[in-house]
């Protein structure tokens, strides 16, 4: 009983605070003396038990996953704890606590006499050296190399001085194109104002994540093509092969303007949704508008007895994006 | 001289029930006349302004009518869905019209309910995506745009894929099954209402947004913070 | 029988001091910190915002840690996301699908930790302008300065791999155009990037782990260590200050101490900032991979753009016209050079010279502890503004076409106006703030001249 009392009577001294005992006897204090400020102090206590109890409801959430809005209570209640927590500690450094604003003297700009110390050290401790500048040379030369020699595994990581791998693609002269679903393309399946994409047959799936794999297809009137003279017979029939990947930035071409009726509409067009490089599927790819620098590379397609689209030789030019050496090699036949 | 013109009073009562009991090919032609044929030409030959409609069919009629794609604001425009000019009993006119003028596809009945979502996407993301957006939210290609599709009915989904209106690839049945255009119909279907269990959407876009809100709701609150806690500079 | 808590207190403390002083000898050092003096502006704030937005990028990416598998290995999805059933992706994007679809409280963690990124570089930045703008970074300040400016770079680099290690979509054109722009550096870029993702592109698996590395290890450290150098450099020069009373000087700081003053505050922004981030990772959607699907370098969608602190790279990309510069068949620059590398160089440059420079042309070599209000310096305003409206404005253009779809502004001609005003603007931009700073401070000049009347005519009078 004496003890029920006892806790009852704790309970309720430190539930409604106790008069401030008096301070230490030594007047000067370091932090400055402030009145209390009960009301402020109110809030900042009731903001953290708000937060305990926003604390507790993220993991009751988070115990009963049947809840909707899953996510969105989970973020709700954490964050309000984390922002009670926040206001708490405002209303604490705004309202009970001292924020005097004291002046100190910066730190010193400079020390000269430990610069002169630390000078005169390094200068007296190379006394007993006579050839100074010669073994200056030789830490630097036996510094340099061993740094040198140490990263120089890290060529490892890949193929620095080949660059025969940009040079080679999937296709091969009468590979057959085949589409999405490893189905082999007829010339008769690829219509006008239709967009088409294929891959050289025998290719993996991960296969065709190679920029050398994948081509667009599209079909024009044969009197609409302006292919130019070192591109004459690439077509077959009409339909004109590209490779889908932009020469601009190595994105995969997945747009084409299929004009319904060509007198008021643009110009068919194979563009790229990354930065709009546009080309002209008649005239072997040529740049429109757009940043891609350098044309579109242009599988020779042809139909073989059964009607079937297959590759002529490799692209005229190297797919993919622009490096130093694009314009000096070109794919094998 | 024939009687109805002898009996004025005679050949109007006969021209009055004659338009009542009107076939719809025949009170579309009127309709036709008077809306499409000065760009469309006489009996929708073609001009040098529109294309000829001799065999686009129902199909096509029924899509750019009930889209308001047309009639064309004025030439040179990409149609664009908009104000739709006429009732359903004028449209089902107009497109019964055009569909006698040739040997022109139906309407297209899609299934989505046969159709698979994983495959839509697939199907989507593979052959729609790089105009439409991933999310089917639109886009822009060179000198055109790409609409979003939260307006689309299946039908003109269906429609749209088969024709391929303005400077949209055509898609035959050859290039996308009628049961894949089923799956398409049904992703296209789904992203209306896409798996947002992240919260507000802002767009369904990516980055866009994301940066605005970065800015616009987090740097301002975090900067509104930083000014309640801290001190201002006085004023002069 | 409970004590009386005030008188319990010291002994506690006392016994807690003791303590720490007599097993590690602290108690000066401590004691220094305890009081060390914050000069107190608001705008002083915000690298702290930066530093919180830090943490939380930590702790919600050690959890993140846990579920992320960096590989590309292809398998079959068959969770429980629909749209994406029976579909090829590589196990790094499933094991994403798998953190914001499956993992209990996954999707918040991902989420709060994205926008952890968004928000830190949006801090860094804007107490990149404030240090900039008020001249904090002059001598002998330069060191913090520089670490800093590479700490915005390795920032700008972590979150890239942060975000492309997800291999979806979206992200996976990201890569492919930051491959390309290296591989666009004149003479080596080729072999560099060969080199950096062991092959062309996509490269080998083993490119996954490598920025995987880089991403949860290598940059952390990096930046971390960076962080506590520049840290430390702040406390032992002292943070600087605006003069604001005559108590203050190049050789007088006043401030807050830390403790008990400035703790509370700083605390509060900590908390402030952690709960701003996870009420947005819990209740605004970024970055849902889900819809965008896997990546393959043979598709693409519309409307890809980098995340927002990369807009000014795309906007780059998108305006400059079609050229490559050749010399015969060699490519000496490839288009993308221009837009992705040579513009951030020149912005960085600029940023890591610019103390340098200033010094040389106002041949003002002296040390500052106090600051310039912005309209106190008009030259570096105006410069600073035309630098920084110059990156604004190719950030806008790079966006050019959400305001196509948005209002119909047709894009290739956007592109065209952006080209000439991304040059134009920046000196108009630069003109204004000059003339700004010149007219504020010759109106405070007035203000002071009419008291210094009034209180000589005080004087008079009495």
């Amino acid at each position: 009983m004496g003890r029920a009392r006892t806790l009852l009577v704790s309970a309720a001294v430190v539930l409604l605070g106790r008069r401030k005992r008096k301070p230490p006897e030594n007047a000067d204090r370091v932090v400055p003396k402030l009145p209390p400020n009960p009301g402020a102090e109110a809030v900042a206590i009731g903001l953290l038990f708000l937060a305990a109890l926003f604390a507790v409801a993220f993991v009751v959430v988070y115990a009963v996953d049947s809840l909707p809005a899953h996510t969105q209570l989970l973020g709700l209640t954490l964050g309000l704890s984390l922002l009670a927590i926040a206001a708490s500690l405002i209303v604490t450094a705004k309202k009970l606590v001292a924020t005097e604003e004291l002046v100190e003297p910066y730190t010193p700009d400079e020390h000269p006499g430990e610069q002169e110390l630390l000078v005169q050290v390094v200068e007296e401790s190379g006394d007993r050296l006579t050839r100074k500048r010669l073994f200056k040379m030789g830490l630097g030369a036996a510094g340099g190399t061993l740094g040198l020699a140490v990263l120089a595994p890290a060529l490892s990581f890949g193929p620095f001085f080949q660059t025969k791998y940009y040079r080679g693609t999937p296709w091969r002269r009468g590979r057959r194109l085949v589409d999405e679903h490893f189905h082999p393309v007829r010339a008769s399946d690829i219509e006008e104002n239709g967009f088409y994409a294929a891959f050289p047959e025998g290719l993996s799936l991960d296969g065709r994540e190679e920029l050398g794999a994948g081509v667009v297809l599209v079909r024009l009137p044969v009197h609409a093509l302006r292919l130019p003279p070192e591109l004459h017979g690439y077509d077959a029939g009409g339909i004109v092969a590209y490779s889908k990947i932009c020469t601009h930035a190595g994105c995969a071409i997945s747009m084409y303007r299929a004009p319904l009726f060509q007198p008021d509409e643009p110009r068919p067009a194979l563009v790229c949704p990354c930065h709009y490089s546009t080309f002209d599927p008649a005239d072997g790819g040529s740049v429109t508008f757009g940043p891609a620098g350098r044309r579109l590379p242009m599988l020779p397609i042809g139909v073989d007895a059964k009607g079937y689209l297959r590759a002529k030789g490799n692209f005229d030019d190297e797919v993919g994006p622009t490096w130093w050496g694009t314009r000096i090699w070109k794919p094998s036949p | 001289m024939p009687a109805v013109v002898r009996a004025p009073r005679l050949a109007l009562l006969v021209l009055l029930v004659a338009g009542v009991a009107a076939t719809p090919a025949q009170q579309g032609k009127s309709l036709f006349g008077a809306h499409c044929l000065s760009c469309h030409g006489g009996n929708g030959a073609g001009t040098s302004r529109a294309p000829s409609l001799r065999n686009v069919g129902a199909r096509a009629a029924d899509f750019y009518l009930r889209t308001g794609y047309m009639p064309l604001p004025h030439l040179g425009l990409q149609p664009r869905r908009s104000r739709v000019l006429f009732d359903e009993s004028q449209i089902r006119a107009l497109v019964a019209y055009v569909a006698s003028l040739g040997n022109g596809p139906a309407v297209p009945k899609p299934h989505p309910e046969r159709g698979n979502l994983s495959a839509g996407q697939h199907l989507f993301s593979t052959h729609c995506a790089g105009c439409h957006q991933i999310a089917a939210q639109g886009g822009v290609v060179t000198g055109a745009i790409p609409p979003p599709l939260e307006d689309a009915t299946d039908v003109q989904i269906a429609e749209a894929v088969r024709i391929g209106p303005y400077v949209m690839p055509s898609f035959s049945k050859k290039a996308i099954s009628d049961r894949e255009l089923d799956s398409i119909v049904r992703y296209v279907d789904w992203a209306k209402h896409p798996d947002n269990r992240g919260g507000w959407a802002i767009g369904d876009i990516g980055p866009v947004p994301e940066g605005l809100v970065t800015w616009f709701i987090a740097a301002a609150a975090l900067v509104g913070l930083c000014v309640v806690i801290g001190k201002r500079l006085p004023h002069g | 029988m409970v004590g009386d808590p005030d008188l319990e207190a010291e002994p506690v403390i006392r016994k807690a001091v003791r303590f720490l002083d007599t097993r590690t000898g602290t108690t000066p050092i401590v004691r220094k910190t305890l009081r060390y003096l914050f000069p107190d502006h608001w705008s002083f704030l915000l690298g702290e915002v930066a530093l919180y937005a830090f943490m939380v990028l930590v702790a919600t990416g050690v959890y993140l840690t846990f579920f992320f598998v960096d590989s590309t290995h292809q398998v079959v999805y068959h969770g429980p996301y629909a749209p994406l059933a029976g579909q090829h992706m590589s196990e790094a994007y499933r094991s994403v699908l798998n953190i914001s679809t499956t993992v209990k409280a996954g999707l918040l963690i991902r989420q709060t930790h994205h926008w952890a990124a968004n928000v830190f570089v949006a801090a860094v930045i804007l107490h990149l302008l404030r240090v900039f703008f008020t001249g904090a970074y002059r001598k002998p300040r330069e060191l913090t300065y520089w670490i800093g400016v590479t700490m915005l770079m390795l920032a700008l680099l972590e979150a890239y791999i942060g975000y492309s290690m997800v291999d979806d979509l979206l992200s996976g054109m990201g890569l492919v155009i930051g491959y390309s722009v290296g591989l666009s550096i004149p003479f080596v870029g080729g072999n560099l990037m060969a080199w950096l993702f062991h092959g062309p592109f996509p490269g080998q698996g083993v490119f996954w782990p490598r920025m995987y590395i880089l991403h949860v290890f290598l940059f952390p450290l990096l930046i971390g260590g960076l962080l506590t150098a520049h840290l430390l450099l702040v406390a032992m020069r002292h943070h600087t200050q605006f003069r604001r009373r005559s108590s203050q000087s190049e050789h007088a700081v006043m401030g807050v101490p830390t403790w008990p003053g400035q703790a509370p505050r700083s605390l509060g922004l900590l908390f402030g900032t952690a709960g701003v981030l996870f009420l947005l990772g819990g209740l605004v959607q970024i970055n849902p991979i889900w819809l965008w699907g896997p990546f393959h370098t043979y598709a693409s969608t519309n409307g890809a753009q980098p995340d927002w602190y990369l807009g000014w790279l795309i906007g780059g990309l998108r305006l400059v016209p079609s050229f490559d510069l050749t010399i015969g068949s060699y490519t000496l620059v490839p288009n993308p050079f221009w837009g992705g590398a040579a513009f951030p160089l020149l912005v960085f440059g600029f940023l890591y010279l610019w103390p340098w420079i200033e010094r040389r042309f106002s041949g003002d070599h002296a040390f500052h502890n106090l600051l310039e209000r912005p309209r106190d310096n008009p030259i570096r305003t105006a410069i600073g503004t035309g630098v920084a409206s110059w990156v604004v404005l190719v950030f806008i253009a790079g966006a050019s076409d959400r305001a196509t779809v948005l209002l119909d502004v047709p894009y290739t001609g956007q592109i065209d106006v952006y080209r000439v005003l991304v040059w134009v603007l920046p000196l108009v931009f630069a003109a204004v703030a000059y003339r700004l700073c010149e007219e504020l401070q010759a109106a405070e000049r007035v203000q002071r001249d009419e008291h210094e009347a009034e209180a000589e005519a005080r004087l008079a009078r009495t």
